[in-house]
């Protein structure tokens, strides 16, 4: 179940995240962990969004998980802006430690439940743009990430039709091409239309693949509503 | 894409057999499972009889029914699955076997009756049912009761919905048999079993301000002897005893049970690990059960600064809890059960195993609920997870186990060692032929 060998035994001779006490030294392996959990837990509170009736307590646990990274990156000083020259070498770190961590959980037996992709190579080039759940505008960026947070609860709490599309107007369009993949993955059985984006040879798809995928998604949306 | 979901839950066979809860009744002679697709199976231990030594009170089907059907809530455009959360008896108080069932949303009481005689005889009617010609009517007979085929008979005789904003995670029925309570994610309402446009609001730990939501309601239960206590417990990991008495809304608990965090051991998945996935009072009422992500602990009424004992059930995951957190298999819930005197606990784990601990010997045991390792009447092996280092040769490792094949729901009958595991959509009921009293 569990990736065996030298890379898989790196990451534990490194600190891991269990491990982590508040306040270490970042080590490079230890920040980058940090922030991989932290996508990871972004990328499930918006799958909450995606499912049916969201689990309630899962969600708070995630969004607790969440708040604690936060807190630690803004002790750490790390809950900044990334700088232009930083992103083009940031991203790169950080598919290698995503990659360890997604590996153990796609090599798992099973049923499908698990909801990431490798997300890492399509992912990191949009990463640096603006992005309410990403690192960039201190102040804006924590506000912005806050009020995701928040508009999560609230969207739980009454889940209307209007409220759906409001979800989708605040998260960056990098996210959309996700969620077109994670939805195809709700119903455990992969059989949706975004199943060829999970291979690991999948470009980076342009813009204008992620319009169209937009495209689909308002189209599901408009379903959902009217039904 | 709620729509495709529920399309695919359909043409998938296996998916509405997953059990999602078992319960004894309180003799032990009917078991209760209920599963996914709205189901209840009830089974009936058979009496032990010299004539079939090999029938050695076993349970076979004594009924089946569709308790829940899967809703569509319009306002909300979610869909209100049909997935039997819990299920529990009610003491029997005269012929009839009751029970509450109850899916996300709405809690029914079924009432299970049996009929072993039929009328025969009529004058008026012949005996297909049809009006007799009363010209051919010469002599009157007084109808006679003659046995017929056992047949069971079910009918809801309540239902109780529209109580609950969240999902019911929980339902328990007061000592006093006459109330029960049933708990969602941030509420606690007491209903009256003969009542059902209404119910008591006892809980509430809805923040104003959803933003400030951090803590949600996982298991509750009453007291089995005081029937103004109950307990619930929280995905922060404490457990607040609460006192009906004492005020209508039971925010404020009469007892914390809460044990202070290790700091060696904290991580960013400290919180999501003690988090309570159930909780269950000891026959006696002197203690509570509670099982987290890797431990069951034993609390004392008593103490409320720590359990008086803990157990660990896999320990070896404390070191995959990144990977688990990403496959969700952190937030899988598993239930705890005690033995009939309170002297063994029960829980399950991953890989169809689940685990037994004596709290008087301090002895411990690992089996395996699976065809394979089972065949009926052969005597369980133990089995061994190994954590590196020496390996002997039926031991599994870590890296092996079927994180899909987990045990969630296990039961154990009140008063003699049998027990039941639900493994996905297997039933296992193991007996104890050697040590059938209990110590």
């Amino acid at each position: 179940m569990f990736a065996r060998g030298l890379k898989r035994k790196s990451s534990e001779d490194a600190e891991d995240a269990d491990g982590g006490v508040a306040g270490l030294p970042a080590a490079p392996s230890y920040t980058l962990q940090r922030q991989s959990l932290l996508d990871m837990s972004l990328v499930k509170l918006q799958l909450c969004h995606m499912l049916v009736e969201p689990n309630l307590c899962r969600s708070v646990l995630i969004a607790n998980t969440v708040r604690q990274i936060q807190e630690e990156m803004t002790q750490d000083g790390t809950w900044r802006v990334v700088a232009p020259q930083a992103a083009g070498r940031a991203p790169l770190d950080r598919l290698v430690s995503t990659e360890i961590l997604c590996r153990s959980g796609r090599e798992q037996e099973g049923e499908g439940d698990c909801p990431l992709p490798d997300p890492a190579p399509g992912q990191a080039p949009r990463r640096p743009q603006s992005s309410p759940w990403g690192l960039d505008g201190s102040r804006e960026g924590r506000g912005g990430f806050q009020k995701s947070l928040d508009h999560i609860f609230e969207t739980l709490e009454n889940k209307t039709p209007g409220s759906v599309e409001e979800l989708f107007s605040d998260v960056d369009s990098s996210y959309y091409d996700l969620d077109a993949v994670l939805t195809g993955m709700v119903g455990g059985a992969p059989t949706g239309p975004g199943l060829p984006a999970f291979a690991p040879t999948a470009a980076a798809p342009p813009s204008s693949t992620c319009r169209s995928d937009l495209g689909e998604l308002e189209h599901t949306v408009e379903i959902l509503v009217e039904t | 894409m709620a729509i495709s979901r529920g399309l695919a839950r359909r043409t998938v066979p296996e998916a509405a057999d997953i059990i999602s809860t078992v319960e004894f009744n309180h003799t032990g002679e009917l078991l209760a499972t209920g599963d996914k697709g709205g189901r209840v199976v009830i089974f009936q231990r058979e009496p032990e009889s010299k004539n079939a030594p090999h029938s050695q009170g076993e349970y076979d089907v004594y009924s089946t029914f569709q308790s829940h059907e899967p809703e569509f809530d319009y306002l909300k455009s979610l869909e209100i699955e049909e997935k039997i959360n819990k299920i529990k008896w009610l003491p029997q108080q005269n012929a009839a076997h009751s029970l509450l069932s109850t899916n996300d949303k709405t809690i029914k009481l079924w009432k299970i009756t049996e009929r072993d005689k039929r009328p025969e005889g009529y004058n008026l009617k012949d005996e297909e049912g049809k009006l007799k010609d009363l010209s051919t009517v010469t002599s009157l007979q007084v109808p006679v009761l003659k046995p017929m085929d056992l047949m069971v008979e079910v009918s809801p005789r309540r239902v109780f919905a529209n109580g609950h904003t969240y999902h019911i995670n929980s339902i328990s029925v007061n000592s006093d048999c006459e109330t029960y309570m049933s708990a969602d994610d941030l509420r606690i309402n007491l209903w009256h079993l003969a009542i059902t446009d209404r119910s008591f609001n006892i809980v509430d730990i809805k923040p104003a301000n959803m933003e400030d939501l951090t803590e949600v309601i996982t298991a509750s239960e009453f007291h089995p002897h005081h029937c103004n206590l109950f307990v619930y417990s929280s995905s922060k990991g404490s457990l607040r005893l609460c006192d009906m008495r004492a005020a209508a809304l039971c925010d404020k608990h009469s007892k914390l049970f809460e044990e202070p965090e290790d700091p060696s051991n904290r991580s960013f998945f400290s919180e999501i690990i003690s988090s309570v996935s159930d909780v269950k009072f000891s026959h006696s009422g002197r203690y509570m059960l509670t099982r987290d992500y890797l431990t069951v602990k034993v609390w004392d009424l008593n103490m409320e600064a720590r359990p008086i004992e803990t157990y660990q059930v896999h320990d070896y995951l404390r070191s995959k809890l990144c990977s688990l957190y990403e496959n969700d298999c952190i937030f899988d819930k598993f239930e705890c059960a005690w033995n009939g005197s309170d002297s063994v606990i029960m829980t399950g784990a991953y890989n169809n195993f689940f685990r037994m601990f004596d709290r008087n010997t301090k002895r411990d045991v690992t089996l395996e609920a699976s065809r394979e390792s089972s065949k009926p009447r052969a005597v369980l092996k133990p089995r061994r997870v190994c954590v590196g280092g020496k390996r002997r040769r039926d031991d599994i490792s870590v890296d092996s186990l079927d994180f899909t094949k987990k045990i969630l729901h296990t039961a154990w009958h009140p008063a003699e060692n049998i027990i039941a595991i639900a493994a996905t959509n297997n039933l296992y009921i193991f007996q104890d032929k050697v040590n059938s009293e209990m110590h």
